[in-house]
Order: C-alpha cells, then sequence, then structure tokens
C-alpha cells in the first residue's frame, strides 16, 4: 500500500515507557490476581500462626467429618484438620514450585546469554539439548524419577526445574542475539567495555521483563505437574500438599466430594492467577512499546479540514450516465478520543466507458484510499464520512451511510468492476496453485464450469503474455518471477471481463523493462475489453503513455484535473507542476508532450 | 520432501536412542530392591540372589542396557518383572484406548481453536474477549483439575456419564462416545487454549494481506475467503504449538486415565514406576517418544500440504 495509513487506531496513546506498572494497576482482573496471590504466599508463611492444629495429627474418631466450630474446613479421610493441612500444603507447595523455576532459570538464563552471545558450538549443541528437552513428556520423565529415586516433591521439582530450563534458555538466547546485534552494543565494545561487563548491564536490563512473566508461566506449570504427580499417589503421603490432599479427598469423592473443593481450588486459584498475571504484565509491557509508534502516525496525520475549494471539470456536477460516479467523497479514519483522520476529503471524479483516467499523487495523497472505497475494499478501521460513489446503476455508497455496501458491491466483483494490485508478489495466495486462483472467480462469478474456465484460464494466461500458459497455470506463486505475477493479476482482473478496472500502481514494483511490457498490455486490454480504467500512479509518465483524463489529488483533495495533454502542456497548480518536474525528468515519456505542442 | 521426512525421522530415532539411554542409566540404581519386592517380605537371601540373576540384575550397567537394545531394535521389549506379561503385548493392549483419547483430543482441538480463532478474529467484541478468557483459564488449569471437576459434577453427581470404564466401540458406540467423552473435554480444555489464541492472532494478521483483499475483489464471498484462504495460511503456526503441547497431552492422559479408570498405557505407566517394573517402564517411555516423533512428522506434513513453500525447503 502506498498510503502512510493508520492501520490500528484502537492502540493506545501511551506515553512514559515506565509506567508498566502504573498500566498494571489499571487492570483490575491483574490486581485482583496479584492480591489472591500474595495471600495465598502470605497464608502460607503464616501457616504456624493461623493453623489451628497439627497438620499430621491424625484423630481417628473423626474421620471425614464436615465443617464445625473446630475444624473449619472439616476432616480428611485420617481425621487430620483440613484448614491447618491446607495452610502447611501451600507452603510446600509454592516452595517446591519456586525450586523448579529457580533451578529453571539458574540453569536456563545463563545458557541462553552465552549461546546467544558466543554463538558457535555451544549454541548448536545447547540447542540440541533443548530441542530434546522438550520432545519428553514431563510426568514421563518424572515417573521415572520417582522409580528411581523414590517419592519426594523437592527431588521431582528439582528433575522437573530442568525440564523447563529450555523455555527460559530459548527466550533468553533470542533476546539477547536481537540485542547482541544492536549499535549500543557495538558502542560499549569498541569503548572497551568486557563481555562479561556488556552483558550484565545491557543484556540483562533487555531479557528481565520477558524472564519475570516467564517465571509466572512457570511456576503454574509446576504446580500443576507436582499437584499431578501426588494426584495419582505418587507423592509423599507424610508431607501436605494440594496435591495429596486431593488426592486423599479424590478417593473419598463418594463419601464427601465438599473435601475435593478446597486443594483443588488452591490449584486452580493459584494456576490461574499466575496466568492472569503474566499475560497482563506481557500485555503492559507491549502497550508501552507500542506507544512511540501511536504518536508518529498522530503526526503524519491530515488534519480535518474543509472540503476541496478547488473545482475541476469532474467535481462539477453528478451525471448517473457515467460508468463511475464518484460525488464528494470523504474517507476518515477514527482515533482514539474521538478524533477523526481525514485521508480523502471531497473527491469528486467519474469515469465513462472505454476512457481511461489517472489519479496521481504522491504517497499519502489519498489515492488509493479512493480506489479502495471504490472498489469496496478499504480497512474495517475506515470510514465514509460523506459523498457517494456509482458504479453502473448501483450506488454502493448512499451519501449519509458510514460504510461501502458490501451487499451491493459484492454483486458487481469480478464483471462489474475488478481491480490489479500493486505488489506483484504478495497478492497471490501462497497456498494455492495459479490455476486454481483464476479458475475459482470465474465458476463464482460466470457460473461456467471448472472445465471450461481453466481452458479460458489457459487462454488467458497466453493473452497476457505468458509463453508456457499450462506450466504457469500449475505453478504456485513463489515459483514464478514477479513480472509473471503482473500478468497472472492482470489475468484475474479481467477474466470476467469487467466494466471497469482499477489498477493500483501496476507498474511500480516491476523493472523498467518490464513496466513498459505491462503497459502495453493494458492498454491493448482496455481497448480490447472497451473497459473503462482508473490507473493510480505518482508517475506522470504512466499518466502520459495510457490516460485519457487524469485528476492530481494532494492531501486528500483534488487540486487539478482534466484532459491528460491539457495538463501536461499547461499545469494551472503548483503541485502538479512539482510532480511533473520530478517525474517527467530523463523519461521517455517527454515524446508526448513534444508531440503535442507540434500538434 | 522425501529428505526432509528421513532427516526427520533420523533425529527421532536418535532421540530415541539418547532417551532410552538416560532413563536407562537412571533406572538402572533404583534395581536393588526389585527382587526382594517381588519375591516378598519373607524371601530368603538365596532365593532373592536367585531372582536377580534370572532377571540379570546382577550383571553390570552396559551389560543390562546392551541387551535391552539388542531386543527392543527387534521389536521386543522384554517381560514384565511382575506378572511375566511381554511388555510390546501389554502395551497394544492399551494402546487402542490410550490413541483414541489423546488423538481424538488433539483432532477436536485442532478443529476447535480454528474455529475459535476465526471467531475471534473476526467478531472480536465480546466473543473475542469470551475466548481469550476461556483460554486463560484452559492453559493455566491443569487437566486434571478439569477432569475433577468434570467427573464429580456430570459423573457422579448429575449422573449423565460413567465416571470411570470404557466401553470397545464395537462393543456399543453410544456407550462408547459416553465413556471417552468426559476425558477427551478435559484434555481438549486445556490443548485448544493457546492453539486457539494462535489461530486468532493469525487470522487477524493474515486478514490484513494483500492477497485477501485482492481474493475478495475478484468476488469470492467472504466465508470462502475466510475459510478456505485465511485459514490455510494461519494454520501452520497454530498446528506447531498444538504439536509442541502434545507433549504436555501425553503426560496428562496418564494422569486423565487413572481418573477414569480407563484401561490405557497411563495407569500401567503409574503402576510399573511404583512397583519398579523397569521393563515396563521403559516400554512406556519407548511408547511416549515414538508418539511424540509421530505427531511431529504428521504435523510438518500437514503444513508441507498446506504451504507449498514449505515443500521446497
Amino acid at each position: 500500500m502506498s498510503e502512510a495509513v493508520v492501520q490500528n487506531p484502537q492502540t493506545p496513546v501511551v506515553v512514559a515507557r515506565s509506567g508498566v506498572l502504573k498500566r498494571l494497576a489499571k487492570n483490575p482482573l491483574a490486581i485482583l490476581a496479584f492480591l489472591l496471590l500474595l495471600g495465598t504466599i502470605a497464608a502460607s508463611f503464616l501457616a504456624p500462626v493461623l493453623a489451628t492444629h497439627d497438620p499430621n495429627y491424625a484423630d481417628l474418631q473423626m474421620v471425614l467429618a464436615g465443617p464445625s466450630a473446630e475444624h473449619i474446613l472439616g476432616t480428611d479421610s485420617l481425621g487430620r484438620d483440613v484448614f491447618s493441612r491446607l495452610l502447611f500444603a501451600s507452603q510446600v507447595t509454592l516452595a517446591a514450585a519456586a525450586l523448579a523455576a529457580v533451578v529453571a532459570i539458574a540453569i536456563g538464563v545463563p545458557a541462553g546469554i552465552t549461546a546467544g552471545y558466543f554463538g558457535g558450538v555451544f549454541d548448536g549443541s545447547a540447542n540440541w539439548v533443548t530441542n530434546m528437552l522438550m520432545s519428553l513428556p514431563g510426568i514421563i520423565v518424572l515417573l521415572a524419577v520417582r522409580a528411581a529415586t523414590g517419592p519426594s516433591v523437592w527431588i521431582s521439582m528439582l528433575v522437573f526445574g530442568v525440564l523447563l530450563a529450555p523455555s527460559f534458555y530459548r527466550l533468553t538466547r533470542t533476546a539477547v542475539k536481537s540485542v547482541r546485534n544492536e549499535l549500543y552494543v557495538d558502542a560499549a565494545r569498541v569503548s572497551g567495555l568486557s563481555d562479561v561487563r556488556i552483558m550484565s548491564r545491557h543484556i540483562f536490563s533487555v531479557v528481565r521483563a520477558p524472564i519475570i512473566i516467564q517465571t509466572a508461566n512457570v511456576a503454574g506449570v509446576a504446580i500443576a505437574i507436582q499437584s499431578g504427580l501426588e494426584f495419582l499417589g505418587l507423592g509423599d503421603p507424610l508431607v501436605p500438599t494440594w496435591g495429596v490432599m486431593l488426592s486423599d479427598a479424590f478417593r473419598n469423592v463418594y463419601l464427601t466430594p465438599l473435601l475435593m473443593l478446597w486443594p483443588a481450588l488452591a490449584i486452580a486459584i493459584t494456576t490461574v492467577c499466575l496466568a492472569i498475571l503474566g499475560n497482563a504484565l506481557r500485555d503492559s509491557l507491549e502497550d508501552g512499546q507500542k506507544a512511540p509508534r501511536a504518536r508518529k502516525r498522530a503526526a503524519s496525520a491530515v488534519p480535518v479540514a474543509s472540503p476541496a475549494e478547488v473545482s475541476t471539470d469532474t467535481a462539477v456536477n453528478a451525471v448517473s450516465d457515467h460508468l463511475l460516479d464518484v460525488v464528494d467523497l470523504r474517507i476518515g479514519y477514527p482515533q482514539e478520543g474521538g478524533a477523526t483522520t481525514t485521508v480523502v476529503d471531497g473527491v469528486s471524479l467519474h469515469v465513462d466507458r472505454g476512457e481511461v483516467l489517472g489519479i496521481v499523487g504522491e504517497s499519502g495523497s489519498g489515492k488509493s484510499q479512493t480506489a479502495f472505497a471504490v472498489l469496496g475494499l478499504l480497512p474495517e478501521t475506515a470510514e465514509i464520512l460523506g459523498g457517494s460513489v456509482t458504479i453502473g446503476t448501483t450506488r454502493t455508497v448512499t451519501p449519509g451511510s458510514r460504510a461501502v455496501s458490501q451487499a451491493r458491491i459484492a454483486a458487481l466483483r469480478g464483471k462489474g468492476i475488478a481491480y490489479i494490485p500493486q505488489e506483484p508478489m504478495s497478492n497471490l495466495d501462497p497456498a494455492f496453485t495459479i490455476g486454481h486462483q483464476l479458475v475459482r472467480p470465474m465458476v463464482k462469478v460466470l457460473g461456467i464450469s471448472k472445465a471450461a474456465a481453466k481452458a479460458r484460464a489457459l487462454e488467458l494466461l497466453a493473452t497476457v503474455g505468458i509463453v508456457n500458459p499450462q506450466r504457469t497455470f500449475e505453478a504456485y506463486p513463489h515459483e514464478i518471477s514477479g513480472g509473471m505475477a503482473q500478468r497472472v493479476l492482470i489475468a484475474g482482473a479481467v477474466s470476467c471481463e469487467p466494466d471497469l478496472l482499477i489498477a493500483d500502481e501496476p507498474t511500480t514494483a516491476l523493472d523498467v523493462t518490464v513496466q513498459a511490457e505491462v503497459l502495453d498490455l493494458l492498454r491493448d486490454l482496455q481497448k480490447r475489453l472497451g473497459m473503462g480504467m482508473i490507473i493510480v500512479t505518482h508517475n506522470f509518465g504512466v499518466v502520459s503513455d495510457i490516460c485519457d483524463r487524469v485528476v492530481v489529488m494532494k492531501d486528500g483533495r483534488l487540486v487539478e484535473g482534466g484532459d491528460v495533454r491539457t495538463i501536461l502542456r499547461a499545469p494551472q497548480h503548483e503541485y502538479t507542476r512539482q510532480l511533473l518536474d520530478s517525474t517527467l525528468e530523463g523519461k521517455t515519456p517527454m515524446s508526448m508532450l513534444t508531440t503535442g505542442t507540434k500538434a | 520432501m522425501l529428505i526432509f521426512l528421513l532427516r526427520r525421522l533420523g533425529a527421532g530415532i536418535l532421540l530415541l536412542f539418547v532417551i532410552t539411554t538416560i532413563t536407562y542409566t537412571l533406572l538402572y540404581f533404583s534395581s536393588d530392591g526389585i527382587a526382594q519386592n517381588i519375591l516378598g517380605e519373607f524371601a530368603t537371601p538365596e532365593q532373592i540372589a536367585l531372582k536377580q540373576a534370572e532377571l540379570g540384575l546382577d550383571q553390570p550397567l552396559a551389560t543390562r542396557y546392551l541387551d535391552w537394545l539388542g531386543g527392543a531394535v527387534t521389536g521386543d521389549l522384554g517381560r514384565s518383572w511382575f506378572n511375566s506379561e511381554p511388555v510390546v503385548s501389554a502395551l497394544l493392549n492399551r494402546l487402542p484406548v490410550s490413541l483414541t483419547i489423546v488423538i481424538g483430543a488433539l483432532l477436536i482441538s485442532a478443529v476447535l481453536a480454528a474455529l475459535l480463532g476465526v471467531a475471534a478474529a473476526i467478531k472480536r467484541g465480546w466473543i473475542d474477549r469470551a475466548v481469550q478468557l476461556l483460554s486463560l483459564a484452559g492453559d493455566a488449569l491443569p487437566s486434571f483439575v478439569v477432569a475433577i471437576v468434570l467427573v464429580t459434577s456430570l459423573a457422579i453427581q448429575a449422573k449423565i456419564f460413567p465416571a470411570t470404564g470404557f466401553v470397545p466401540f464395537a462393543d456399543n458406540p453410544a456407550l462408547w462416545i459416553m465413556s471417552i467423552a468426559l476425558p477427551i473435554t478435559a484434555l481438549v480444555f486445556q490443548l485448544v487454549a493457546q492453539a486457539a489464541q494462535q489461530f486468532r492472532s493469525a487470522i487477524i494478521d493474515v486478514r490484513r494481506r494483500d492477497f485477501v483483499r485482492t481474493l475478495r475483489s475478484r468476488g469470492l464471498s467472504e466465508r470462502e475467503v475466510v475459510f478456505k484462504h485465511v485459514l490455510r495460511s494461519a494454520a501452520p503456526a497454530a498446528l506447531t504449538i498444538l504439536s509442541l503441547q502434545f507433549v504436555g497431552l501425553l503426560g496428562g492422559s496418564v494422569i486423565i486415565e487413572q481418573i477414569f479408570a480407563l484401561p490405557g498405557v497411563g495407569p500401567l505407566a503409574v503402576l510399573s514406576t511404583t512397583q519398579g517394573d523397569i521393563p515396563v517402564v521403559m516400554g512406556v517411555v519407548v511408547y511416549t517418544v515414538i508418539m511424540v516423533i509421530l505427531v511431529n512428522l504428521v504435523v510438518d506434513l500437514v503444513n508441507g500440504w498446506l504451504n507449498p513453500k514449505v515443500r521446497v525447503s
């Protein structure tokens, strides 16, 4: 796309980068998660104070008792106080999860920094180990470890920490790799800082935040797998943890289902809170990075202004017997905070059958936006602010509507109106063959059979000058050149013989030699099919080559319009003159001008 | 493409070798009390020594491992130390149940993730937020906690589904579905989360691409553009996520099978590790690693089919 258009105006404009915590504080879900986690950790520390009973004291007279004044949450299958056990269990569970996280960080981060910073053999072998560890199912490994060492939550979390190290390794390695090549690291190296100093000062500040986020995720995973293992009855029954409690409760699920609630709730709340916190932290970091870009966009936006004061011959009246009639079209992008950036401001133009109109302007002048509005292909964030568009007898934009009527334009596509894009390679779907992308629209629009469409597609490919149509038909887009791709796109556009063809900078992305050929082809097809055509371009050479009439756009408005020869010979507007000077310099289409003058 | 496949297969075999070596070495150090465990508390030292010789426990690690490896290469994983059942047949007996659950969960997750991703990416608004929240919960909650909630509410309390057991499809298709519905749901809940997120962001991204606009301009319906073209370009990244998560799914299925008392590989894994039945433990490890390699290979193939560019490189 040629326009510097606002693609994602929803991005909140946040100024300070240091405001990560502030943004986090504005997220109520994150605050809730943080408080719940804090509460759980505090409760685990205060377990000796808060507990009403010895967590392992079994009272066989009070087995599976319901909640009472003495046992707030009741007792388990051995008559132990559930509330006290829950408190002590959170101590062990959280500490074991922390152990796994610490081990993972202690192995993953230094390895990641070394691999990312120095690369080489260490990087290669570390990657291999990482891939191996990542294809190991944690539970199976821990089961094997348990078979070897007996039930110990500490040993299994130690081993699990090793299994989790790759996630930190990958994260750190990627971050370090990208930072390593930054200028300031080079500068630091040149100024004589040692590798260790550079790493600790510059690189650690980059990986710190991702590591914190990853730690939250990893802690959740550790709690999940630890509890899962213990739930299987493989934990140490003497050490109270959430998983051990859940296992005991599940065995008595038919007698006291309520017993399962507490450990299950503890596991669920902790893991979900960790995930929410990690997510929120990531979001607020990303918002911080987006902020500068958002501001830059706002600066380049065109201010809202009064409609065009320049009256051209195309803007005088709206007679409906034109093939295309655009009257006083205005397009804008709503911004955060209610303001709207206007990119097309009061444009009126028309195209007749068999006529070629050029829309000329530089990047950001609104010429492509005008074309997309006619095609009904504006981005979802765009809004029609006023005016009307009529194609043949169909009003696709009625005055007062905020968007192009997709129902009405859909009926026109292919046969009524077609489009040739600017960038040939990015406009073909890489996953489908050229043939498929040509055949499918013809079947859909013309209602012909697949076989007939294929024959027609091969014919079209030959028409647009492709030497071996059959081979191109079977090829995928990445197997053909840019010039061929543009020919394919032209073939696709004219495949249903449209009344109106809109070409958006059809030659810009091509080699100079191919440009002339493609223009010849377009003119040829336009004559043969009697199409009305709009060429959007910044190049007056193209205009003089192929257009009958031309309109010049600047900052979303029409500044000048009329017969090509008249405009080329005697441009009225200063901007048109500048454009002419810049594009005609040293180009062959000058001949057009000279013949014009002679005549 | 063939070379690519062979390379992946070669890497897989190497991985299998490395992992079994490590596991075997690890388990070697735990095999001291096995003979005693098998024979019971009152076995005499002579009986124990005899049993150890029978099982080859008096041999050094290298001899034992090479012995095992020699058998494994020819498809013989030995016999269980406790009930003498050949490990391969024990695994094969339990494979149908485990594969039903695991592959079922994987396929349903892929389809569901794509649908949720499309809904969230295109409708945005509250559907998007709901999908995001759901995936966050699904991702964070351990699948066995979900299974416990399901079994307690829908099986034990509401009695809609059976709480335990497995009915083969050949016996009664309706009961078969009922018996695997809850286990698969629990696994899907966790598996679908990240893939749906990946689908969502990939679809949002692909929908902005130039070729989508061009396809629209050609007169294709929005439905065809989204479900045929956009989804196809968005799928590889999400499927890769899914294949990475498959490792976790295998682990989760062990616990799930235990909860629902399904006669799959899971209970075998749990029993053999608590007993120290090394041949069976090794068999389970071999099974899981092969599954991981196979699923990765299949996802690579599917991605190659979805995106012809990958096929070339």
